[in-house]
């Protein structure tokens, strides 16, 4: 309990950076991983093949490399100098936004073709069907792994600690340096990703068991 | 193209969609082309820089790290299937006493980040007076997440099978031993192959965050690399070297897996009706 108590400060400080990067990189995965996923249902050809060849580069990478490059080698490009936390939150987006994309795309895909040649059948157009018919349906489908998605993002910010980022993953290693016992920090750190990750998890659980039976 | 979303194009739709082409296709290659440039202009495709490459002290420093990388991978893969069969086992055990303590255990190790796992060994086991290797803390913190990911998905597999096999097995006059290691496991492991194939993707993945408590691992090597001054700091090219070999390693473990998936498609009798909805699957995200 002392190392929590103790060091109260620097743990108050972990978490709230994970919160903040965890929000900031959920926003902007879901943003561009929508783009992403526009792209890959779009009829344009050339456009879905860039949205795959994005997916398939970006999923085979170690989430790592990817941090890896924007902490030390994006500001060699000379584009525009970032600080570390707007880069690490940048990686968080690029890898993310991959699995964002699959998730979607997939969801449009569960739904039926009759539904849209029905609705098409009924003289909706491209816009009516899209909001009507098949996003609702759709919904259904993409929110309990999106949700899958975004835990693990969450979990994937400790990996900002390795370059230069306060957060709850860097509280152990600072743990280390002031000379506390890091086997109690940790299971602390551990307890407080618990904390976080169940109730998303239960969220997750009960949107999927609700939704399940809807078709 | 999307039958769910657009017909078959008409006249009108097909010029629409040659605009959208042209304007996309522009935004695409000109985002594209600018980052090709900034590398250029800031001097990424110089011979100085990719100098490195023709050493050959370094070829085999980039082979030793990529051997390292293997090993660990290797390691953790090996010693999270078995994991993830003995967690299985217990979850899917007829006593309470065994079930309860592993689903904690698995829903536990699920929940909390590898990388904490890997620090809390690392930097907590000293404290404690057990020195423990890099290669180790990575291999341990990678078996006991996935460990877990892998019981569950074990798990899944032997829930999913249709009842009625194991009440023949049952009939049969089979043990419960049997009936799971001869009838239930073969089928279920089959069935999940695919998805256990895509886990050790994200093993292979995971092994990467080895470099944060500097495991001497493909990425430590490009730091180590990144950072001489002779080649004038190749870090982007060699970064580059390295997400090539990362990514075709994990394309060719994504190719098996999507391989194995098509394979126990065709062979299972019946084939679903090309309208049936198909079904998300939880995205196996790793690090």
């Amino acid at each position: 309990m002392s190392v929590l108590l103790d060091n109260l400060d620097l743990f108050i400080r972990g978490f709230l950076g994970t919160i903040q990067l965890f929000v900031i990189a959920a926003i902007g995965s879901l943003v561009v991983g929508g783009v992403l996923a526009a792209m890959r249902v779009s009829p344009v050809p050339f456009l879905r093949g860039a949205g795959m060849t994005y997916v398939n580069i970006v999923r085979n990478t170690p989430l790592t490399l990817v941090l890896f490059f924007f902490a030390f080698a994006w500001n060699r490009l000379d584009i525009v100098t970032l600080p570390f936390f707007a880069l690490a939150a940048s990686g968080l987006i690029v890898y993310t936004a991959a699995f964002v994309c699959e998730v979607l795309r997939s969801g449009v895909n569960t739904v039926p073709v009759g539904q849209a040649e029905a609705s098409r059948a009924l003289g909706l157009n491209f816009g009516l069907t899209l909001s009507q018919v098949v996003m609702p349906q759709a919904l259904r489908a993409v929110v309990p792994p999106l949700v899958s998605v975004e835990i693990a993002l969450l979990k994937n910010t400790t990996i900002a600690a390795g370059f230069s980022v306060v957060e709850a993953g860097s509280i152990i290693p600072s743990l280390s340096e002031r000379g506390y016992n890091v086997l109690v920090g940790g299971l602390w750190v551990a307890l407080g990703f618990v904390i976080l990750v169940v109730p998303l998890t239960l969220l997750q659980r009960y949107l999927e068991r609700r939704w399940r039976v809807a078709r | 193209m999307t039958a769910v979303l657009f017909d078959v194009p008409g006249p009108r739709a097909r010029r629409r969609n040659r605009i959208l082409a042209a304007g996309g296709g522009a935004l695409v290659v000109a985002f594209v082309g600018y980052v090709l440039y900034r590398l250029a202009a800031t001097g990424q495709f110089e011979s100085q820089k990719w100098s490195f490459i023709l050493y050959e002290n370094i070829q085999l420093l980039l082979l030793g790290a990529l051997l390292a990388t293997l090993k660990a991978f290797a390691l953790a893969a090996v010693l999270s299937l078995l994991l993830g069969a003995l967690l299985a086992a217990a979850r899917l055990s007829d006593h309470a006493w065994l079930r309860a303590p592993a689903t904690i255990v698995v829903e536990f190790f699920r929940a909390i980040p590898v990388l904490v796992m890997i620090f809390t060994i690392y930097f907590g086991l000293p404290s404690v007076g057990i020195t423990i290797s890099t290669l180790w803390a990575v291999v341990v913190g990678l078996t006991l997440y996935n460990g877990s990911v892998l019981a569950e998905v074990f798990r899944a597999g032997v829930v999913a099978l249709p009842r009625g096999q194991s009440e023949a097995a049952y009939a049969l006059g089979m043990r419960k031993t049997q009936v799971m290691t001869n009838v239930l496991l073969p089928q279920a492991l089959t069935a999940m192959l695919p998805t256990i194939v895509s886990q050790l993707v994200v093993v292979l993945k995971d092994s990467a965050l080895g470099f944060l408590i500097g495991y001497p691992e493909l990425l430590f090597t490009t730091r180590t690399l990144g950072s001489q001054g002779q080649f004038d700091f190749p870090i982007i090219p060699v970064a580059i070297v390295v997400a090539a070999i990362y990514i075709s390693m994990c394309l060719m473990l994504s190719w098996l897996a999507n391989y194995l998936e098509r394979r126990s498609r065709t062979r299972r009798r019946g084939t679903p009706p090309p309208t049936a909805p198909e079904r998300v699957e939880p995205e196996l995200v790793g690090a």
